[in-house]
């Protein structure tokens, strides 16, 4: 039996997809900023924030259209619940990628302390997991939620060598590197963010699908 | 997952409660719906492999189902599929209707009503009815509580105030009529109407009381007093109710039966049959989808 309330679902899921490739978006452009020491780029993103801001208002504002409105129940409510949450992730993913064109932005006039080699991993890291929590969402594929959830070890320890080189090999032999270090440090940290928010869309994404908890339920997997 | 569900199952007073206490002869094996393995509170009502036909017409297929003492169940399911026809075998009213015939067993407390050993009107005592439509006696208020009092044998003048006084207050009416008890009852609003007659059966002591869609007529300020009504008297009584408002059903039940052409499809704890029910046509009965 067609509903009208399946045509609103279908059409909130296409706003969150908007909302995860304006998200993508921000991340590819922000690093790509970092790599090229390009200000105006990294401006651009910054600027861009603002229509994250605003598509994260109109989605919530229709999350709770539909259950005042609709009163969903089961899948429906999951699929609603889980949309807030998403919602709420990606735009936390666009502000650490407005994060990350500032860094980009504080060192791009500075000589390069070295060459990305870990920051680029991490980067596409980043975005590999947003973009899978993404499809997982889109396509209900559980088995691919999952494979986000177990790659949050793999970007947690491309974020530990990156620190332990910034700090062992650069700010304690040299004080003076401090002021290009700490911006890639924090440049790791924020991507390292982003794919903690992949993880966390992943977890809802399969109590989406399937009503299990895996969040804070690792054995759950 | 599973702690969070033993953990509320404690704070419901749920924790030694189990459905699977009823092992079916066959069909739907009520063990095999995976909650929390809990056990040791004898249920209050047990249907075990109940068949019911309406002449050849087959409307109830092998029933397994228990219900929790002190706790509210609900039924839910399309129109027809045999939710009403099932409360009804819970007094025996079913009996009412000629040309019906019963298999399988039903036990209060352990005793089979179905035997012909068990009095109907006993029965009836025990295990109370609240219809959809309310249906006061054309008589004044104080005389539809009393009545039922009356029929069974109770004369003293004393008890029988204090009977109604009690029952109204228990029915949450008292503030509003307890100045008019001797005013017709049919000049009462639908929504007291109704909580007229649950008054009327408590007045008579049950140990159940089966509601079927008592809020069917009523607006939604009367509807929230009933259901108000309905969480205060679980405390003291087994309530089961028939309803047609999924949000009724989550509002005010601990667990959820749903019926689909005379099969019961699944039971279990209200919250998990409207988040995550096991059953696709559960969900697609909940969400709207079916058609």
């Amino acid at each position: 039996m067609h509903r009208h309330f399946d045509d609103e679902l279908r059409q909130l899921k296409g706003e969150l997809v908007r909302m995860a490739d304006m998200a993508q978006s921000a991340i590819t452009q922000a690093v790509e900023a970092l790599k090229n020491r390009d200000k105006a780029a990294a401006q651009r993103v910054i600027d861009s924030d603002v229509g994250m801001d605003s598509l994260e208002l109109v989605i919530d504002d229709k999350c709770l259209d539909l259950i005042a409105l609709h009163q969903p129940m089961a899948g429906d409510l999951r699929f609603i619940t889980t949309a807030i949450k998403l919602n709420a992730e990606l735009e936390r993913i666009g502000d650490l990628a407005v994060d990350v064109a500032q860094r980009a932005i504080e060192i791009a006039d500075k000589p390069m302390l070295k060459p990305l080699v870990d920051i680029p991993r991490l980067a596409d890291a980043a975005k590999r997991m947003t973009g899978q929590a993404i499809e997982a969402f889109v396509n209900s594929d559980t088995a691919l939620a999952k494979k986000v959830i177990l790659s949050d070890s793999e970007a947690d320890e491309l974020k530990r060598r990156v620190e332990k080189e910034l700090v062992y090999d650069y700010m304690i032999k040299d004080g003076s590197t401090a002021d290009r270090a700490v911006p890639l440090l924090l440049t790791a940290r924020h991507l390292e963010r982003i794919c903690d928010h992949a993880v966390s869309m992943a977890e809802d994404i399969v109590y989406m699908v399937s009503a299990v908890v895996v969040r804070h339920h690792p054995e759950e997997l | 997952m599973h702690d969070t569900l033993v953990d509320y199952d404690k704070q419901m007073g749920l924790e030694n409660f189990h459905p699977s206490l009823v092992k079916g002869p066959v069909g739907v094996n009520i063990n095999s719906l995976g909650e929390a393995d809990v056990f040791g509170l004898e249920p209050k009502i047990i249907s075990r492999g109940v068949n019911f036909y309406y002449g050849s017409k087959r409307a109830l297929n092998n029933i397994n189902i228990s219900f929790a003492p002190r706790r509210v169940t609900a039924i839910i399911g399309p129109s027809g599929c045999g939710k009403s026809t099932f409360i009804r075998l819970l007094n025996r009213m079913h009996e009412l209707v000629p040309g019906t015939r019963l298999e399988g067993e039903i036990l209060l407390d352990g005793l089979d009503i179905i035997s012909p050993a068990c009095d109907a009107a006993d029965l009836r005592k025990r295990v109370g009815m609240v219809f959809q439509k309310p249906n006061p006696f054309p008589k004044t208020i104080f005389e539809n509580i009393a009545y039922g009092l009356e029929v069974n044998g109770v004369t003293d003048r004393q008890v029988i105030e204090a009977t109604v006084v009690d029952s109204l207050k228990k029915a949450a009416l008292w503030g509003e009529v307890k100045d008019r008890l001797k005013d017709s009852a049919l000049g009462l609003s639908g929504g007291q109407q109704q909580r007229l007659c649950i008054a009327r059966a408590l007045a008579v002591s049950p140990e159940v009381i089966l509601f079927d869609e008592p809020c069917a007529s009523l607006d939604p300020i009367s509807t929230g007093k009933i259901e108000e009504l309905i969480l205060q008297l679980k405390k003291d009584y087994t309530i089961i109710i028939v309803t047609h408002n999924m949000q009724q059903a989550a509002r005010v039940s601990d667990r959820t039966a749903f019926f689909l052409m005379g099969d019961l499809i699944e039971e279990g704890r209200t919250d998990n049959i409207f988040k995550a029910p096991r059953d696709r046509r559960t969900e697609d009965y909940i969400t709207g989808r079916f058609g």
